[in-house]
Order: C-alpha cells, then structure tokens, then sequence
C-alpha cells in the first residue's frame, strides 16, 4: 500500500498586494495537496489563482502573519525559501517571457547552472530533460525559431532537469493554440506518470480542468468549491455565476436532459459522449 | 524573419576562422589595430594587405560583406584622408593655395590612413561575421574576469549581456506588431520631414518601453522561481575552449609583428 504524503498544506493564508485598497488577493484559504495528485485550480480574472500559485513558490513577499504553508513538510520561510523552490517548478504563462538563455539547451541548463552543478553532470541532465520533452533536435536552435508550444516545453525540461517534487503550470497553455496546448499537457501528464510529481495547474480552461483530479473552485480571493471534476461539473449552471465556461459536453448534456433524455452523471469528455451517444442510439 | 537572426551580422560557418576560439579572435583583433601603426612604409602596409585579405580568403566569406562594411564610414574616412593630404607638407609640393597643400608627403600619408581605415574596418568585420554574438558575450565575460578582483559584476553583466541578445529578435516581432497596430490607426511612418518622422516614433516607443518592463518583471519572476540568487556560486554550462589552431593563430600574429618590425622604415 502506498502512503499518501501531504505534499502541500496551506492554512489560514491571507495575502494583500502592497499599495492596494479593497478586498485581499488570498483570504483564509486551507488547501492540503497530496503527493501524486493532479489539482487544478480555476477561476475568473482576479480572483487569486496566481497570487496563490506564487506564493506557494514564495515568489510573494509573504510575512508570518500571512499564515503558514508547508511544502514537504517543510515551513515556508525567508530560509527555507530557496529550498523549496527547488522542490518546485513552476511554468508560466508567456513563453517568451521566461526564457532566460539564448538557446534551448542554455535555457534547460540555467536552473542548473544557479545550483552551480558540475559541467559534466549538466550535459546529461540538459540531454536526458530535453528527451523526456522530446526536443533533443531543437537543442541549439534559439527561442526566435520555436513555436509557443515548442518554448514552454522547453520550460518544462528545465524544471525536470532540476528533478522537482510538484510543477504548478500558472496558465501555462492560455498563451498558446490549441496544438500546443494539447502538446504541453500531453507532456506534463506523461512525466507526471513517469516521476510520482503533483501537478498543479492554474488554468480558465476548463477542459484541462477536466483531466485533473480535483478542482478547486477560487472566487474573490476565498475556495469557493473543491472536489472531483465530475463533481464540480454537476453544479452546471452555478459554474457559469462564476465566471466560468462549462465544457462543450457538459452543456450537450444539460440540452439532451432537458429534452426528456436520461444521461450518464459522471463526466464525460467530447470523446466519451460521443461513445456514449453511439451506443445510446444502436441500444435504441 | 532571417535578417532578425542575423543579428550582428553573423554569418554561420565551418571555416578555420569560424572555429578559432573567440577570446582568441577578440584579443587579437584588438592586436591587429594595435600592431597597424607600426606599419609607416609601402612594404608593411603590402604585408599587412595581404595578411588581411588572406585572413578574408580563410573565413570564406564573399569579399562584398567586407565593403559593405566599410561603407557606413566612407564619409569619416574621406574626411580624415583628405585632412591628412591636403594639410601635410614635404617633399615636392604640387600646388598650393593658402594654408592648402598637395604635396609628396600628404598624397603618400593619405594613402596611409585610408589603408590603416579599411584593414582595421576588415579585420573587426571579420570578427562579427565570423563569432556568433553569444560567443562574443561568452569571450567578453573571459576577457572581464580579472576584473572581478576590483568587485565588478561580471557575471551579472554577462547575463545581462546574453539576455539582452536573447530578447532582440522577441522586441523587434514586437515592434513590428506595434507598427502594424499604428499604421492601421492611421500613422504614418517615415513620411514627412525629420520632425515628423521622429514624432511617429513616439507612439512606438511607449507601448515598447511599457511592454518591455513587464517582461522584465515576468523575466525576473520565472529567474527567481528557476533559483537564481545572483552570479556567485554559479557553475557554467557554455565553455570556452582553447585549442591548438589558436595557439598557431597566436604564433602567426607574433610573426607578423616580427616582420612588421623588422619592414618598417
């Protein structure tokens, strides 16, 4: 049996952006994630999705007062900081604006050189990162000549080669078409497998959403709803108070009900409605 | 598309001098002006001449990228020849009108600095068409690390140096966008005189230097989440390194001082 670690505890975290008036960015948010869980996070504009991705990465100047957040078990403090962010690797949401070096491989290596590896150990890490994302033939090409998905793959491979235990994709595929996106996910999906890594991910798409394990649900600063994306789906209209569009097969589902059929409860992607309605149809 | 890739004139290849380690080929173009003026006679500078268009033939590269270069400086270089023939005196003079000359010697000198110009515009021609940009940066930092003794940030400014690179292309597709963006609100650019065209590039520079700052701040967000705690401590995954054709080069150059040396009057 395996046993489930808390990778992320979160508790009583309230956060306002310094220089603002109003209402706090974060207010009394609680979040456990555990190890090897696929969270997704979603909500409108404003509402604290990326404020609570980086300041679990500590990229937010966080005081004790703010409330606590422990990463592996660690405490989140101005000297545990660096510690952490090597136990995380986030992507975000312009790839052009987090590519530091001026070439793929030189980008891979630029987590490593900051944790001052050895040149030799950084040629096989930078290799072995760049295949695991499948862009061995792009190594010395510059970000000039790489499509957005090509580019956040890259990111993907510098932050594996620094062999986290958690990725946060801060709205890593809403710059991108939808070629890309689905690249991206595949990606992360296919590592997340191959290396037990949580993964969490800040996303409007609620689509991406929809393969995660469970969503949280953040409005005005406060989680608002958690639990399974079938779960969540259910609430259909409420989805949309939210500010939030309901998958394509969701609301073909809703229509299909109001039109005197009965329908499956789970979630169902546009593939697996389309399964269920042929076989619907010869049941018929 | 490709001309924004060709950033500091870089042209790719597989020749001797393309492979010559670039500490190497910046020192020793800092050399090469160095050694020009011990040149003082037609022989030297016929040595130097043709020395230099070897160096050309071994880059291969087309000769029409070397003049290309020095056209931007033909009007500096006129200028300076001219000076230099028509306010030297010597030998047997031509004419004269006032303080104006044409005599033996400024005819002669004149030829010697437009040589002394274009061997040197040749030479620093053939160091950016040969050295990619980043290794310039990479052999820049080389060069500066002693410096490190008296506190100066060469790894930061290396950094610096090689982001700056990364982002040219990244502005310059932002640039264009922006331009797009106004021309299709109806600004014209490089219409009407030089006032005007420099106030049609108001509009472009303030969405550029707003767009620039943000990525600067997102830029420094993923370095911060990437690790990075400034220049200390840092390994490096680029290296330089110096083989025995740079060795050789080093020996020709001793050489050729020698000759010049020995050549000059």
């Amino acid at each position: 049996m395996t046993v489930v670690t808390k990778i992320i505890e979160v508790e009583h975290l309230n956060f306002r952006y310094p220089q603002t008036e109003g209402r706090p960015a974060l207010s009394d948010v609680n979040l456990t994630i555990e190890q090897g869980e696929w969270v997704a996070i979603i909500g409108h504009n404003g509402s604290g999705k990326s404020t609570l991705a980086k300041s679990l990465d500590g990229l937010l100047p966080l005081t004790p007062e703010s409330g606590i957040i422990r990463v592996a078990g660690t405490k989140l403090t101005e000297a545990s900081v660096w510690d952490i962010r090597s136990q995380i690797g986030m992507v975000f949401q312009n790839p052009d604006n987090q590519f530091v070096g001026a070439t793929v491989e030189d980008d891979v290596a630029f987590g490593l050189e900051n944790i001052g590896l050895p040149r030799e150990e950084m040629l096989t890490r930078v290799h072995a990162a760049l295949e695991r994302v499948r862009m061995t033939e792009f190594a010395d090409r510059e970000p000039a000549r790489l499509s957005g998905g090509q580019k956040q793959r890259v990111a993907i491979a510098g932050i594996i080669a620094l062999q986290p235990k958690i990725i946060i994709l801060d709205e890593s595929t809403s710059m991108l078409d939808p070629t890309g996106r689905i690249e991206v996910l595949e990606t992360v999906r296919q590592l997340k497998e191959q290396a037990d890594l949580t993964v969490i991910s800040i996303t409007h798409d609620i689509d991406e959403a929809a393969n995660a394990n469970r969503i949280i649900i953040l409005d005005d600063g406060e989680i608002k709803e958690s639990g399974t994306p079938a779960e969540i789906f259910q609430y259909g209209e409420r989805l949309i108070e939210l500010g939030l569009d309901v998958p394509y097969a969701e609301r073909l589902k809703a229509a299909l009900q109001r039109q005197g059929l009965v329908v499956p409860q789970q979630y169902l992607t546009e593939e697996g409605l389309v399964d269920w309605l042929w076989t619907l149809h010869s049941k018929m | 598309m490709m001309n924004k890739l060709l950033l500091g004139r870089f042209i790719p290849g597989d020749s001797l001098i393309h492979r010559l380690d670039p500490r190497n080929k910046l020192l020793l173009s800092f050399y090469y002006i160095g050694i020009i003026f011990l040149a003082n006679n037609w022989l030297t500078y016929l040595v130097l001449f043709f020395f230099t268009l070897f160096a050309v033939y071994l880059s291969n590269i087309k000769m029409g990228f070397f003049i290309r270069g020095v056209r931007p400086l033909i009007w500096l270089i006129l200028f300076t020849v001219l000076l230099q023939v028509f306010f030297t005196r010597g030998g047997t003079t031509y004419w004269s009108w006032g303080p104006i000359v044409l005599s033996q010697f400024g005819i002669v000198n004149g030829i010697y600095i437009f040589m002394r110009f274009v061997l040197i515009i040749f030479m620093s021609t053939l160091l950016t068409l040969t050295t990619p940009p980043l290794s310039l940066a990479d052999a820049i930092e080389a060069i500066l690390k002693p410096l490190r003794v008296v506190h100066f940030p060469v790894y930061e400014v290396a950094l610096m140096l090689s982001i700056a690179l990364r982002f040219v292309p990244t502005l310059m597709d932002e640039t264009e966008k922006i331009m797009n963006a106004q021309r299709a609100r109806g600004v014209d650019f490089g219409e009407g005189n030089l006032f005007q065209q420099m106030r049609s590039v108001v509009p472009l520079l303030i969405p550029l230097f707003v767009s620039s700052f943000n990525r600067a701040e997102d830029l420094a967000t993923a370095m911060e989440a990437r690790g990075y705690q400034g220049g200390e401590g840092r390994s490096k995954y680029r290296i330089l390194t110096w083989q025995a054709r740079d060795t050789w080069t080093v020996l020709v150059f001793g050489l050729l001082t020698g000759v010049l040396v020995w050549l000059r009057a």
